[in-house]
């Protein structure tokens, strides 16, 4: 079963498959994820405002990314963008995006609606109260979100984004729908081009399993010590 | 009928049950009373095996709870117990609680089951609710459904972990006056609870416990004329005032 | 804009002549629910018994029950497809490997395991946390009667669990149909593939994913309703809405 197993292969190309593939991989999902909490904090607040407007455009915007597949959203944005780029800079013909770039807005845009939810969920667990007494104190809504209400929020749901991240962390390898090379992009690439299709995606599977499994364990402790505190 | 013989149980390092020993004998009413953490519930929930425990034998009608062999679904059918929080099932209707145990473990058909299932319910005074489902009843109400579900299954014995604590005041005295037919009629009871007037009403005897031993067993006139431990004496006197 | 806009392509025959783009468009959601509820039949049974397992008092059987949930969930669901779709078949012995590689339907098949077992992980999270949220006393309850523990799981436990993780199980029912599209990597043709080669051979990218998009919004949408019936016509009377008396223990 395992004797025509060329492990050599693993070790030959591990340069290319971290420092090509799994850099990419790590900086789509930090540049993602920070972009994606910015955007989806923005996105919770409007639908939380109050004002119809606002609060249809974002529960509209956030309802339809959750029910498109990824893989969906991805190939919409790789033709998308480009026209964007065009109607945004004003030029002749759409825009030459690279890939990196049109996968970076795929994924923030499409981690803002989750990341929406999530902020959402966590501003209204902080009890009515709090916002009443920074009313009474005076403060004008911005002072009371920025500085009472979000922190408290983002430190509540501290771990429920870091598993929102490990998350995205694997969603990335979709990215191989459009033959971006991430990790398991590079992975891929050697294994057709050497012929080794078991070693380099049971190698993959182990990296990607041990990387969230690590993560994970990190956030759970983070939750116990965040349990206490409070 | 219920023996309890230096039983002890160990949460890790701490002791929670220390050489408890006791008897109960056929058609006995017993109220075991103290202060929290005396390890009263515990002890109760080793009768019918629900609490593991580390050392001592607890005999049954003849059937030692700890031995291995012992079939202990088949010994908690004979035993009724009620909770504190009632812990009727509630996503069943009330005469399905009622059947469900005497279909599944009894092998009783269902006619029979709910016959008896209304018949108790009528002892217990709520007939009409039996197509109704438990998040619909008052506490009171649910207790005295959690009693027939227990009696349903003809138990030798009826087990009582604290029946009334978790109701409001005007519910205590409809639970209560229930309990005290089921002793009137001679059912063997342990009853965990602070109801002094009850133990007074209806026991043969009083167990108070205190950081998990059994530091007085008496006759309840003894028990509450001259209580002969210094600890009972202060209890007593703490839940006596209100 | 440079791009003309052509939303008849949809009545057009696709290049090989016998259906026209948007039948294309149906078969590949017919492919999407079919691999969508044999998936999702697979993750109930298999995710039911895990999230039991890890609420027994056995410590081995929890034990055992965790590393799954683990191991499904820490692994890219594309390169589990790509597990099961590449590397079985060279791992196993020839014979079988040889029978798999000739199987008609193969990415199918693999599509439909590969998803159910990586779904179960998830539902065996919310059937353990759906357990784990009742009170302590109504296990007790249920052994005191003389119920089981097996009895006790059927008749109290799992009944009140399972309403009560309904809402997020339903969302786990949705994760299973989006996720169907990644097995167009190994080549099931699913409503997003669909989508694909029709924006491949018409050039009409935007009305072919709007297409599909607005197949997957009403999907979503019967598939909410359908769920909030459910929920409507399971609830226990008097429970919604009215906690159960007292804090437990």
């Amino acid at each position: 079963m395992f004797s025509n197993i060329d492990w050599d292969v693993i070790v030959r190309s591990l340069p290319y498959l971290f420092f090509d593939g799994m850099r990419f991989t790590v900086i789509l999902t930090l540049l993602a994820t920070a972009g994606g909490i910015v955007i989806g904090t923005l996105l919770a607040l409007m639908r939380l405002s109050g004002i119809p407007a606002l609060a249809l455009l974002a529960g509209a915007y956030v309802n339809l990314i959750r029910s498109m597949p990824l893989v969906l959203v991805i190939f919409w944005f790789y033709f998308l963008v480009p026209y964007i780029g065009q109607w945004a800079t004003g030029a002749e013909r759409p825009i030459q995006v690279g890939a990196f770039w049109s996968v970076l807005v795929t994924f923030t845009l499409f981690e803002a609606a989750y990341f929406c939810e999530i902020m959402r969920a966590g501003i209204q667990s902080i009890s009515h109260g709090q916002a009443q007494a920074a009313q009474a104190l005076g403060m004008t809504y911005p002072t009371a979100m920025g500085y009472i209400i979000l922190p408290q929020a983002f430190r509540n749901m501290v771990p429920v984004l870091l598993t929102q991240t490990i998350i995205l962390f694997q969603d990335t390898s979709l990215v191989y729908v459009i033959s971006v090379t991430d990790f398991l992009g590079a992975a891929s690439k050697i294994a057709q081009r050497d012929g080794r299709l078991v070693e380099m995606y049971l190698f993959a599977a182990i990296v990607y399993f041990a990387i969230s499994l690590a993560a994970s364990h990190f956030v759970r402790r983070l939750q116990h010590r965040i349990a206490i505190i409070r | 009928m219920i023996t309890m013989n230096k039983v002890s149980k160990w949460y890790g390092k701490a002791q929670v049950l220390k050489n408890c020993s006791a008897e109960i004998a056929k058609g006995e009413v017993v109220v075991v009373c103290g202060p929290s953490g005396s390890g009263k519930s515990t002890l109760i929930k080793c009768v019918n095996g629900l609490e593991p425990f580390n050392e001592g034998t607890i005999i049954v009608d003849g059937i030692s709870i700890g031995d291995p062999k012992t079939s202990l679904p088949k010994l908690r059918a004979r035993i009724g117990m009620v909770f504190q929080h009632f812990e009727l099932f509630p996503h069943l209707s009330v005469i399905r609680n009622l059947s469900l145990a005497q279909i599944k473990v009894l092998g009783r058909d269902e006619k029979a089951a709910i016959e008896n299932g209304m018949r108790l319910l009528d002892r217990v005074g709520l007939h009409e609710h039996a197509e109704k489902f438990p998040g619909q009843l008052s506490g009171g109400q649910q207790q005295r459904v959690a009693i027939a579900r227990a009696l349903a299954m003809d138990p030798i014995a009826m087990l009582f972990d604290e029946p009334t604590s978790a109701l409001d005041p005007e519910m205590i005295q409809e639970v209560l006056d229930v309990m005290v037919a089921l002793a009137k009629d001679g059912m063997t009871m342990i009853v965990v609870t602070h109801e002094m007037g009850f133990a007074r009403k209806v026991a043969n005897r009083v167990i108070f416990m205190d950081k998990g031993e059994i530091v007085e067993d008496a006759p309840t006139a003894d028990f509450f004329g001259k209580p002969r431990s210094e600890r009972a004496q202060l209890f007593l006197s703490k839940i006596l005032q209100h | 804009m440079s791009y003309n806009w052509n939303w008849g392509i949809f009545f057009q025959l696709s290049p090989d002549g016998t259906y026209t783009y948007w039948q294309l468009l149906l078969f590949g959601t017919g492919w999407t629910l079919a691999t969508a509820l044999s998936a999702w039949t697979i993750a109930l049974i298999m995710g039911s018994f895990i999230g039991v397992l890890r609420t027994t008092p056995s410590p081995w059987l929890v034990r055992l029950g965790n590393a799954y949930v683990e191991l499904f969930r820490n692994i890219p669901l594309l390169v589990q497809m790509f597990l099961w779709y590449f590397v079985l078949p060279e791992v196993v012995p020839a014979a079988i490997g040889d029978w798999l590689k000739q199987l008609s339907n193969a990415s199918f098949y693999n599509a439909v395991i590969c998803l159910g077992l990586y779904t179960s992980a998830r539902v065996a999270e919310q059937v353990k946390a759906g357990i784990l949220s009742l009170r302590s006393g109504q296990r007790m309850a249920g052994l005191a009667v003389g119920l089981t523990l097996p009895q006790t799981y059927r008749f109290v436990l799992l009944p009140m669990a399972f309403r009560i993780i309904l809402p997020p199980l339903s969302s786990e029912f949705l994760n299973i149909i989006k996720n169907s599209s990644v097995a167009l990597t190994i080549g099931l043709i699913e409503l997003t593939a669909a989508a694909r080669s029709m924006q491949e051979f018409s050039f009409q990218v935007f009305e072919a994913f709007t297409g599909a998009t607005i197949i997957y919004i009403v999907i979503n949408v019967v598939v909410v309703s359908g769920m909030q019936l459910l929920e409507r016509r399971v609830a226990v009377p008097g429970f919604i809405g009215r906690s159960p008396p007292a804090a437990g223990h």
